[in-house]
């Protein structure tokens, strides 16, 4: 069981977005920036993989973002302070390559921002010039503005609404830091919703720049068992809890990874129905 | 219930002509009707009766240098265990299978006895040999009904301290053995209930999973203390585990690893599963009881699963029970070369599975949307026996034919889980990636101190194999630690 120690939210506005800060102590010591848990709420949960977003090694806390997208993050949302997780493993999948390249650019789109931030906390200590790139579809949508602002030595704010920053999307400031302000970069790391990393993969490709995509597939064990969390890089089937999260950008097949996205649409579906007709979701 | 008369009959119409000797038939196992059972997720197999258990004990000729036990890899006293259900001593029985056998209701289940104690049974010579795994359930079932075997008396703590990776058959046993030789023992278990394979690979309808959380159970009570969600090489490596938190020996029993796909056109199509991902999906997480359980499950129509072995079987009747109209096995070799247990593809046979035998996957077909429509497959013939003694299958030219298919479980094999050699760099694997040990028998690794069996270091294979390792090994931990030599082929360590 793991306590929840705080909880914020983050968006009411739905899908909504919400944080937890879980005592964990031991993930909180064994994380490196890259690496996820999978939580499952309850008894009859599923394995829910979530990216790490900040922790507390002294108080031995880790932080954990979702969005209400589906009846198990529903219902994870419906916990509160001083209520318990039933399980929590990792931390699981490789760490981040971190290391001096130069200048690092970190784009994190909507909930994507929040795993984007400890590796622009890693690459920030190892030396490198870290200007990141935040992308929501409004202003208050934004999240981890603020820490991402102590984690980066600039950062840059884009919304498709133009409610806050620029009016555009991420792959828009990337391409003018590129072309217009002739910014050199020597890495991009970039995490966000399939669609988005792939036209950030687009971007950077014909330039030639290194880009690391952490992929969130399907997952169930999370342990290198089940292969549900297959992708295809360079044409090889590669397993994202094991050989990844991280893979090169330019390699991954995002087609085939979008379509496996979709694989459980109609069961989604029947079980956020089942929940509301239960009425579990009231709170 | 009509076979157990018919032989019956037999018995007595032979007990006339030779009354010397009565010879009983081989007690038949009662089952669920093949029918029904397919749609359901409960025992296929019911068990004995006492009075069936009684008579099938009375088989047993009580050789004076039993053949069976030197088939069991966990040498049980299968004479003496006999021999009391035979006196109606039960609970006794149940008592003494324990005392070398820890989980007597999973393998009592789950062995393939035919290849070993009963295949070494003296009757089988001229008849059926004696049901030894089915009085081995017996037993365990009946006690867990007629209340616990009491726990047995440890002796003081040692304070020797002993981690085990893995909750499977081989560390269970390992935790077992040892904690009976008063060290503290912990196991460390990745996934979020015990049990390994029994848990998220053996189905209900095989092993009710109350059997398994009944045998962890005992564990714990004795003492044993079980670390779920915890992934040795993720949260801890195991020189962290040895050089930081205390431990004197560990136990690597991290079982099977990636699932194993056949590198043709259209295996990342959606519908393509791995049998580990449909039987976890299944087994641990209870999909089949979506949306009583948050995990999905698809239901589909035509599956195909690729494969021979228990594993297959055991994918193949699961799609089955989840509605299946055409639950197809598709498979190189014939039916002879199965690796599966008879019993399992007989079942698998009586609620109608259909077997596609000499037939070899080429592409997988699919629609735009992505998902699965068709299989296309090659005819096999059988030429000369391979490495394996097995007839290798050859293509026939010319013989593609296309099967409609929603669903393509893929079932042959799994390679090794990276996750501990990559974190323990003096810790030798071979060149698939297993942990590479002494031999099978110490099941000492290239890292002093630490020791491995089961899948990790065999690749796929038995519980009960997994369990004789655990056996091995625990032997030879309780020497290391009594006498804290590291004996290897180059000298002392």
């Amino acid at each position: 069981m793991y306590k929840i120690l705080e909880k914020k939210i983050w968006s009411d506005e739905e899908p909504k977005i919400k944080e937890f800060v879980l005592d964990a102590p031991d993930i909180a010591r064994a994380h490196q920036a890259g690496q996820f848990v999978i939580l499952i709420t309850d008894e009859n949960g599923e394995r829910i993989p979530l990216t790490v977003a900040d922790k507390d090694v002294k108080k031995g806390t880790i932080n954990i973002l979702f969005q209400e997208v589906g009846k198990s993050t529903m219902c994870l949302g419906l916990l509160n302070e001083g209520d318990h997780i039933h399980h929590v493993v990792g931390p699981l999948g490789k760490p981040t390559h971190i290391e001096k390249f130069g200048t690092v650019v970190c784009v994190g789109g909507g909930i994507g921002i929040a795993p984007v931030h400890p590796i622009a906390q890693a690459m920030k200590e190892a030396g490198n010039k870290v200007i990141s790139i935040l992308g929501a579809r409004s202003k208050d949508l934004l999240i981890y503005e603020g820490r991402m602002k102590k984690a980066s030595h600039e950062i840059r704010v884009t919304t498709d609404d133009g409610s806050h920053g620029r009016h555009g999307f991420v792959t828009d400031e990337l391409k003018a830091m590129i072309e217009e302000e002739k910014i050199p970069i020597d890495l991009v790391v970039v995490i966000g919703p399939p669609i988005m990393m792939k036209f950030v993969c687009k971007v950077t490709e014909p330039h030639k720049i290194e880009t690391f995509a952490s992929l969130n597939t399907i997952m169930v064990d999370g342990t290198g068992m089940c292969g549900a969390c297959r992708v295809t890089v360079g044409g090889k089937t590669k397993f994202v809890c094991v050989d990844g999260p991280e893979f090169d950008g330019h390699q991954v097949d995002f087609e085939e990874m979008m379509m496996r996205q979709r694989q459980y649409l109609t069961e989604e579906k029947v079980a956020r129905e089942e929940c509301q007709k239960k009425t579990c979701l009231k709170g | 219930m009509s076979e157990a008369k018919e032989t019956k009959g037999a018995a007595q119409t032979k007990a006339k002509a030779k009354p010397k000797r009565p010879k009983i038939p081989r007690q038949p196992m009662p089952e669920q009707d093949a029918h029904k059972r397919a749609k359901n997720f409960e025992s296929v197999t019911l068990g004995y009766s006492e009075e069936q258990a009684v008579t099938e004990a009375t088989r047993c000729i009580q050789c004076k240098k039993p053949f069976c036990i030197g088939g069991c890899p966990v040498s049980i006293d299968i004479p003496g265990f006999i021999q009391l259900v035979k006196d109606k001593e039960f609970l006794k029985a149940a008592q003494l299978v324990k005392e070398t056998n820890l989980l007597p209701a999973v393998c009592g289940r789950v062995c393939p006895q035919e290849d070993q104690c009963e295949k070494l049974c003296v009757l089988s010579k001229k008849q059926d040999p004696v049901a030894i795994g089915r009085l081995e359930r017996f037993v365990a079932d009946y006690e867990a009904a007629h209340g616990e075997v009491p726990l047995p008396e440890l002796p003081p703590k040692t304070g020797k301290k002993v981690a085990v990776i893995g909750a499977g058959p081989g560390g269970l046993t390992v935790a077992g053995d040892l904690i009976k030789e008063g060290h503290d023992v912990t196991i460390f278990e990745a996934l979020h209930k015990a049990g390994g394979v029994l848990v998220y690979g053996i189905p209900e309808f095989r092993l009710p999973k109350a059997i398994v959380d009944r045998e962890v159970d005992y564990l714990t009570r004795l003492g044993v203390e079980l670390k779920l969600n915890y992934v040795i090489g993720k949260i801890r490596t195991i020189d962290q585990l040895m050089k930081e938190d205390g431990y004197d020996a560990v136990f690597i029993g991290s079982g099977a690893g990636l699932p194993w796909f056949m590198d043709i056109p259209g295996e990342n199509l959606n519908g393509v599963f791995s049998a580990n991902e449909y039987l976890t999906r299944n087994n641990l997480m209870k999909s089949f009881d979506f949306p009583n359980y948050d995990t999905p499950i698809k239901r589909f129509k035509n599956v195909a699963v690729i494969g021979g072995g228990n594993v297959a079987m055991d994918s193949v009747r699961t799609a089955l029970r989840l509605g299946a109209d055409n639950a197809y096995i598709l498979y190189r070799r014939g039916r002879a070369e199965m690796p599966a247990r008879k019993e399992e593809i007989d079942h698998a046979e009586h609620e109608g599975v259909q077997f596609k035998n000499l037939a070899a996957p080429v592409r997988i077909l699919g629609n735009e949307d992505g998902w699965v429509t068709g299989l296309e497959c090659l005819e096999m013939e059988l030429g000369e026996p391979d490495s394996s003694g097995r007839r290798r299958p050859v293509p026939k030219k010319g013989s593609e034919f296309v099967l409609p298919m929603d669903a393509v479980i893929v079932a042959i094999g799994t390679s090794a889980n990276p996750l501990i050699g990559q974190t323990t760099p003096d810790l030798k694997l071979n060149k698939w990636g297993y942990v590479e040990v002494e031999n099978e028998e110490t099941c000492r690794t290239s890292k002093k101190g630490v020791f491995a069996g089961g899948d990790i270091v065999t690749g796929a294979a038995t519980v009960i194999l997994a369990m004789g390792a655990g056996r091995n090994a625990a032997k030879q931990i309780q020497e290391y630690l009594e006498t804290g030599s590291w004996w290897t082929p180059n000298g002392n360590a």
